[in-house]
This record gives C-alpha cells, structure tokens and sequence, in this order.
C-alpha cells in the first residue's frame, strides 16, 4: 500500500517535510526580527518612520503571498539579479528567496500582533518610566516590548501556524517542499486519497504541537493583572 | 499607548528626531535610487512596457478577466462557506458529545492543513472520480479548498459571536418556553451574524488573497496567471507584477475598509447587547481564548 513512497528519494516525504520545517524556522526566526522593528517604527516618535510602518504593514498584508513569492523569482533573482549568495546553485537560490518572501509577508503580522501586545501594557507603566527619565528606546526595551512579547504568544503562534501552512506557497517557485512532493506524488500515483491523507497527516503533526505548546506557554508567562 | 511611550518632543528630542527622519530617508532614497538603476539597466522603465496598461487590450483580454475570475472564486467560495461554518459552528456548541465531537474534529483538521494542498488534492481528486470537464475543474478545485478551509474558520467565528452574547439571552428565551433549536434560530443566531459581520467581511480578503494559490499551481486563470500570459505577450515582467499588486490592494483595502466601517457602524447602533467581532479578531480566533476573551468583549486592553 506504501509502497510508492520508495520511488521518490529526491527528496523523499521526510526529506519534503525537513524542507518545510526548516523554511519554518528561518522564516520565522527573520520575521520575528524584522516584525519587531516594523512594530518599533510604528509606535517610535520619528512621525516618518510610523509612516513607513504603517505603509508597509497595509500594503503587505493585502497582497496574495503567492504574488510576493512568485515575484522574488521572476522580479527579484531575474531582474534584480538577487542571487541570496548562491548564484549557481538554483535549489538553494529558490529555498532563500523563499525564506524572504515568506519574512516580508509574515512579518506584517508579527508586527501588528506586537503592536496590540503593547497595547496591553497599562499605560501607568510607561508613564511611570517616562517619569525616571527613560528614554523612547529605554521604555520599549526594558518595560513595554517585555510585557508585550509575553502577551501576545497566543497570537504569535497563530502567525507561525499560519507560516507552517503558507511555506506550501513556496511550491510555486519550485523548491522541493511538502506541497510540491505531494503535487508529483498525486499527479504519478493512483492513491490519490491516501498521498492526500498522508499529507494531511504531516501537516498536522507540525501545526498541532506547536498549537498546544505555545498555547500552553502562553497561560504560564502571561502577565498576572 | 503609542504616544505615552515618549514626552512631547523638546528642543533636543525634535531636533534628534529631524537627524533619524533625514538618516532614514537617506537609507530609502538609496535603495529607491539602487532599484531605479537595476530598472534602468534591464531596460525595464521603457515606456513601451507600461503603455499597455494605458490602453484598453491588456486590461480587456487579460487583466479584467482574471480579476473577474478571483472574484468569482471568491465570491462562490464565500457564499457556500458561510453556511456550512454556520452549521459547523452550531454542532460544536451541541449539547450532544457525538455531535459536538466530530464537528470539532472536522474543523480543527482543516484548519490544520494548508490550503494550497486541499487545493490540489481536489483538482486530482474531480480528474480521478468525477466528470467535470477539465475546463472548470480547476475553479472547482479551487473553491473546493476555498470552501473547506474557510468554513472551518468560518465555524469559530460563529462559535465565537454565540459565545459573545450574554447568557441571559438563552436564559430568557428558556424561561418563555422556546426549545433548544428555536432559541438557537430566533434568539441568538440573528444576533451572532450582526456581531460577526465585520469578521466574515474581513476573511474575504482572505479568500481574495488564496485564490491566487489557483493560479500559479491549478492554472485556473484567475489575475496572477492573467498577470503571466499578459507578461509574456509584452515582455513587462515589473510593470505587471506592480500592477497586479496594486489591484490586489485596492480591492483587498476596500473590504477591509467595509469591514471597520461596518464594525464602527454596529458598535455605534448597539442593537446587539453582545461584543462585536472585530474585522482583525478572525485570524486570532484561538479555539482555547474564545470564551475568555470575546465573553467580556474586552479588546486586549486591561
């Protein structure tokens, strides 16, 4: 019943998958930085940088990943001539742009998780430590982000669940994830129900863990008020 | 909160502001300027690229009609979900473990699975099982997944806008006398569906955004794959991306100007004693905080 799953060892489903695990990872790890200064630039005193934040974050959100993705191959390495630092070698090229279409979209969320995240800090707080002289980047630093990062988890692990998902995105520029596996499987076999079911499995596995776990941490690190 | 993070800027604090604000548009003005001259150089700033656009050809025989198409998806694909999530959404609250059981199964299993793979497992499945004609299998297809994904999403904003109300509704409505179904149709369903509006308004955009998937991998010629054909007839690979984009973010910020005018508009008119879903609160929805948080309607603020 499995056994077609021999004829594909490049990659093979577990090879896929480690491909869909690892665009999770360094996406996340990159949007979670460049979130973080999107969120910075859109709570800062420097009016032109909230605008610049508050620009990218609309405009970003209302394009289709897939457009962001497909334009990193054909616009950004085509045109632009952005190799990622692997010129020759086409898979790993695809694999980081990949990784920054899926930063510069899913960054935008991490961004506005974090800004409502500040939102529940009490506003006594940072009033409090405007009044020991802290300054801007003093009070985000040591008092607000803190308390924002530990509230917004919850939300955060929607956004990296939602990741875990839109990573099959990165299908459509050919890099040998879980979905583009499972499109030559689905194509070349006949158990279509059962490579569907396979799939499906996969995924759940990933997503379903990270869920709880976040969920879970989430309750214990949230802010007692 | 954002402007208690910083005093009102003095003499100092405006002229270090002045120093960032310049520095940062140093830093734009140059990655604008290094685009410019890639542009440039690839020859891709010739106007004979972006006149199509100004003529009525590109837009009749290829951008038009694939909007038309991302916006039939979507619209068939909302228009079957809702009712389905409705039915999902109420079997979960059922009093009934066998009812509430599987419904909560099927939704969280679709939840979990990426949309592009419910997708493509419908093309091949209709190709395999049934006799849709190839030409529309792909639309098929495409709200195939649509509609799976989005009525599970969907079911936990229904959940979520029934929780929202105060539990005195089903009270009352228990206490005249109305059984279980009646006060689920007559009592707390109309109100759930004004609460949830701005939500289901705002996961259109969503499903805008997804029908795309269609186009690069079913070939369903919605306006991403419009987007290729028309690149491939005038050689303008940047000015179609930029222009499909910007179709996409107009249509998408409408809706999502729709949703917060309509959340505005029912916060204002209160006719509902319950919280309102706001149009952001759709891809919070977390199936443990949804009684906590959307019970007291109090919008993450302390």
């Amino acid at each position: 019943m499995f056994d077609f799953l021999s004829d594909y060892d490049d990659p093979s489903l577990l090879g896929a998958f480690w491909v869909t695990v690892q665009l999770t990872v360094f996406s996340a790890i990159g949007s979670l930085v460049w979130g973080t200064l999107l969120a910075a630039m859109r709570v800062s005193p420097v009016p032109l940088m909230r605008g610049f934040g508050t620009a990218y974050v609309n405009i970003v959100r209302n394009i289709p990943l897939t457009v962001i993705i497909v334009f990193t191959s054909l616009g950004l390495a085509d045109i632009f001539g952005v190799t990622m630092g692997a010129p020759d070698d086409f898979d790993l090229q695809g694999f980081r742009l990949a990784v920054l279409g899926l930063v510069a979209y899913t960054a935008a969320f991490v961004c506005e998780a974090l800004r409502s995240g500040i939102n529940t800090v009490p506003v006594g707080q940072a009033e409090a430590a405007r009044a020991l002289g802290l300054n801007f980047s003093q009070v985000l630093r040591l008092i607000v982000l803190p308390q924002a990062f530990r509230s917004v988890i919850g939300p955060l692990a929607n956004v990296l669940i939602a990741l875990t998902k839109n990573t099959t995105v990165a299908a459509t520029i050919g890099v040998a994830e879980a979905a583009l596996l499972m499109k030559e499987m689905i194509e070349n076999e006949a158990q279509t129900v059962l490579i569907g079911a396979i799939f499906a499995f996969g995924f759940v596995v990933l997503t379903l863990p990270t869920g709880l776990f976040l969920g879970w941490l989430s309750k214990r690190l949230a802010v007692k008020r | 909160m954002t402007s208690v993070l910083y005093d009102a800027p003095g003499p100092k604090a405006k002229r270090r502001n002045i120093i960032f604000s310049v520095v940062f548009v140093a830093l734009l003005a140059l990655l604008a300027w290094w685009v410019w001259q890639v542009l440039d150089d690839k020859g891709q700033l010739e106007w004979a690229l972006w006149k199509p656009f100004t003529e009525g050809a590109a837009w009749t025989t290829y951008l038009l009609p694939g909007l038309g198409n991302t916006l039939k998806a979507a619209a068939l694909a909302m228009v079957i979900a809702l009712p389905l999530g409705a039915i999902f959404g109420i079997a979960r609250l059922s009093d009934h473990r066998w009812v509430r059981g599987p419904a909560g199964a099927v939704v969280e299993f679709f939840r979990a699975i990426p949309v592009l793979l419910l997708m493509l497992f419908a093309n091949e499945f209709y190709a395999r099982s049934t006799d849709i004609s190839s030409e529309v299998r792909p639309l098929y297809a495409v709200v195939t997944g649509l509609v799976l994904y989005n009525a599970s999403v969907l079911a936990e904003v229904v959940r979520a806008g029934i929780l929202a109300l105060p539990k005195g509704q089903t009270e009352a409505a228990q206490a005249i006398g109305l059984r279980k179904g009646q006060t689920m149709t007559t009592i707390l369903l109309p109100q759930a569906v004004t609460v949830m509006l701005p939500a289901i308004v705002s996961q259109l955009v969503v499903i805008v955004k997804d029908t795309a998937l269609g186009g690069a991998l079913l070939n369903y010629s919605e306006l991403v794959s419009a987007r290729g054909t028309l690149a491939a007839n005038y050689a303008n690979v940047i000015p179609s991306f930029i222009v499909v984009a910007i179709i996409f973010i107009i249509v998408n910020f409408i809706l999502t100007s729709f949703a917060s005018w309509l959340e505005a508009r029912l916060r204002r008119s209160k006719r509902s004693t319950g919280a309102v879903l706001g149009a952001e609160k759709v891809e919070d929805l977390n199936a443990a905080e949804i009684g906590g948080s959307y019970g007291t309607g109090a919008e993450g603020k302390p």
